[in-house]
């Protein structure tokens, strides 16, 4: 990473920090200890199943909401506010701009992934009293929740490229509804005929495949995680993130900042 | 070499929702700035002043034409490197301190890390900075935010600085910081572009100044070639000592004012001698006798005025 690319990333990453992105980790760590708790005192032998579901679940939820929201406000903010105008009059490429924003907002991710994964952790120690070795594919789950992030970052990077925040937001949002629903959709694409078909499997294609990332209630069951998935979702993940990065790319270079 | 060069540089924007039709926001505009200059580009609001400056800036794209900074396409990387902005009203990242937000830039602008942190220091106890280095840009007045923007265009110790109206909403304190500031890169041999609709500050500070008007250049010439230029007339101030205006005065042609315990005449060149005469005779004891020079501001009335398309010193 060249400096000026590392240099606005850090700049993305300590605005979401001292913008109190990080408090969301308050809400979380009062969810997962009300869950523990309750948790702890209703269930019989599924305490480690309903935690982790819970706690993952939590994990991606919040992250995407994150990812969406200053997602969508990484370029246009930064345009309304004419934040842009000081910083692309100095040699910073438009590209380095847009790369060194996604790279702060997924840093910023991961940094609060981290602290969420740590809640899940402490929570689950809480209810089973120790860590088994099935446990391990907690990482796994979380490294998919990690992938699905840089993928929804990608996008509301890209849809804020060219429209206004809120149909950005509803766009990025759509697409995280109907990518969770890629599996079923590709099934009903391949049930079509002819032009339809063809039309049909090829949005089912085109739209991010994040049921594939989903493996939650998998690791929840303590079953392991294949090694072609996790190779699988890494180079799908990258190559899906840098389609819609070059895309933004593409849009933001021939804009006028107005 | 000049230091910039303006070649025919034009912008239409597309307005409109279903039938979108192009709008000239700058006519071909063709421009040649010395190094060294301080160079006024002077219009009312609209006229398309900052237009000029964020395509010079990269900012937005143009329909046709170029322009070459320090013989470089102004699309060139190392241009920036060579260049100060402060945009008009500046906002910066207000979740930092002014310390960290010259850091960054300077870090942008490729500063040494080395000798970076002195830089800034520098930079801020020139903008009268230091004591709020720490403090969060959020709570800045508009007055320290553009002090900050002062000190950010020229950090890098850019040979060009581009400004885009640095006096706007400032107090009368604030201007003068700004002038002295914009006279001091002068003395130091840079070259500055800057936009203003406050003629004052232009004939104040500017070498040569250009005029636009709704996206068209209306006139460019030297400040002192205007303002060198008379009227024929001169103005004579003198002490009334309690009388009324000489009657022989306004016999020679003079247009005479009271104010307070002065009298100000105003006559043809060529009655100055008797008018000189009249005031021995009558005992009357002057201040001050000076040509009627041309002002700025008759320049810039007289090409907005829709007629006058001329271009060129228009003298």
């Amino acid at each position: 990473m060249n400096s000026r690319i590392g240099c606005i990333a850090f700049n993305t990453f300590r605005e979401a920090v001292r913008d109190r992105v990080l408090y969301n980790l308050i809400a979380f760590a009062l969810l997962l200890s009300a869950a523990a708790i309750l948790v702890g005192q209703i269930s019989i032998d599924i305490e480690r199943l309903v935690v982790v579901n819970l706690g993952l679940t939590a994990v991606s939820l919040f992250g995407v909401v994150i990812a969406i929201f200053i997602g969508i406000g990484l370029v246009s903010k930064e345009i309304d506010k004419r934040t842009l105008y000081t910083v692309l009059s100095r040699p910073v490429r438009r590209w380095e701009f847009v790369v060194g924003k996604f790279f702060g907002l997924t840093g910023t991710l991961v940094v609060n992934t981290f602290f969420m994964a740590c809640g899940v952790f402490l929570a689950l120690f809480y209810v089973a009293h120790g860590f088994e070795k099935m446990d391990l594919w907690i990482l796994g789950a979380l490294y998919f929740i990690v992938l699905q992030f840089l993928i929804v970052c990608a996008l509301a990077l890209f849809f804020s490229s060219f429209s206004t925040p809120l149909m950005s937001a509803v766009f990025t949002f759509a697409l995280f509804v109907i990518g969770s629903l890629a599996e079923d959709l590709r099934g009903f694409a391949r049930m079509l005929k002819g032009l339809g078909g063809w039309f049909a499997q090829g949005v089912a294609y085109l739209v991010p495949n994040f049921s594939a990332f989903n493996v939650i209630s998998q690791v929840a069951h303590g079953a392991p995680i294949a090694g072609t998935l996790i190779l699988y979702n890494t180079v799908y993940a990258l190559l899906y993130s840098a389609m819609a990065i070059s895309g933004a790319v593409l849009i933001f270079q021939r804009r006028n900042l107005k | 070499m000049a230091a910039i060069e303006i070649l025919d540089l034009e912008k239409k924007y597309l307005v409109g929702f279903w039938r979108q039709r192009p709008k000239l926001a700058l006519r071909p505009l063709r421009l040649t700035i010395e190094a060294g200059e301080v160079f006024g580009l002077l219009g009312p609001n609209g006229a398309g002043k900052t237009t000029t400056l964020k395509l010079l800036m990269g900012l937005v794209l143009p329909t046709a034409g170029s322009a070459r900074i320090m013989g470089l396409e102004i699309d060139d990387l190392r241009v920036k490197s060579q260049i100060g902005f402060l945009p008009e009203q500046p906002y910066f990242y207000d979740h930092l301190t002014a310390r960290e937000l010259l850091n960054y830039y300077g870090q942008l602008s490729g500063v040494p890390a080395k000798g970076r942190s002195r830089c800034v220091e520098e930079m801020l106890a020139r903008v009268g900075l230091t004591d709020s280095a720490g403090v969060q840009l959020r709570k800045f007045s508009k007055g320290m935010l553009q002090r900050v923007g002062l000190a950010q265009a020229i950090l890098h110790d850019p040979k060009i600085v581009f400004l885009d109206e640095p006096m706007s909403g400032l107090d009368p304190m604030g201007r003068r910081e700004v002038r002295d500031l914009i006279q001091q890169l002068q003395s130091e041999g840079k070259t500055v572009f800057f936009s203003t609709h406050i003629l004052s500050d232009a004939e104040a500070l500017c070498d040569r100044v250009a005029i636009i008007h709704q996206g068209e250049l209306r006139g460019v010439g030297g400040i002192a070639d205007w303002t060198s230029q008379t009227h024929g007339k001169v103005e004579i101030i003198f002490y009334a000592q309690g009388r009324q205006v000489p009657s022989a005065l306004t016999t020679l042609g003079a247009e005479a004012r009271r104010s307070g315990e002065t009298i100000c005449a105003t006559l043809p060149e060529e009655q100055q001698d008797a008018a000189l005469e009249v005031l021995r005779r009558e005992r009357l004891k002057l201040i001050s006798l000076l040509p009627v020079r041309r002002s700025l501001e008759e320049y810039y009335v007289q090409k907005l005025k829709p007629a006058e398309r001329g271009i060129g010193v228009g003298v």
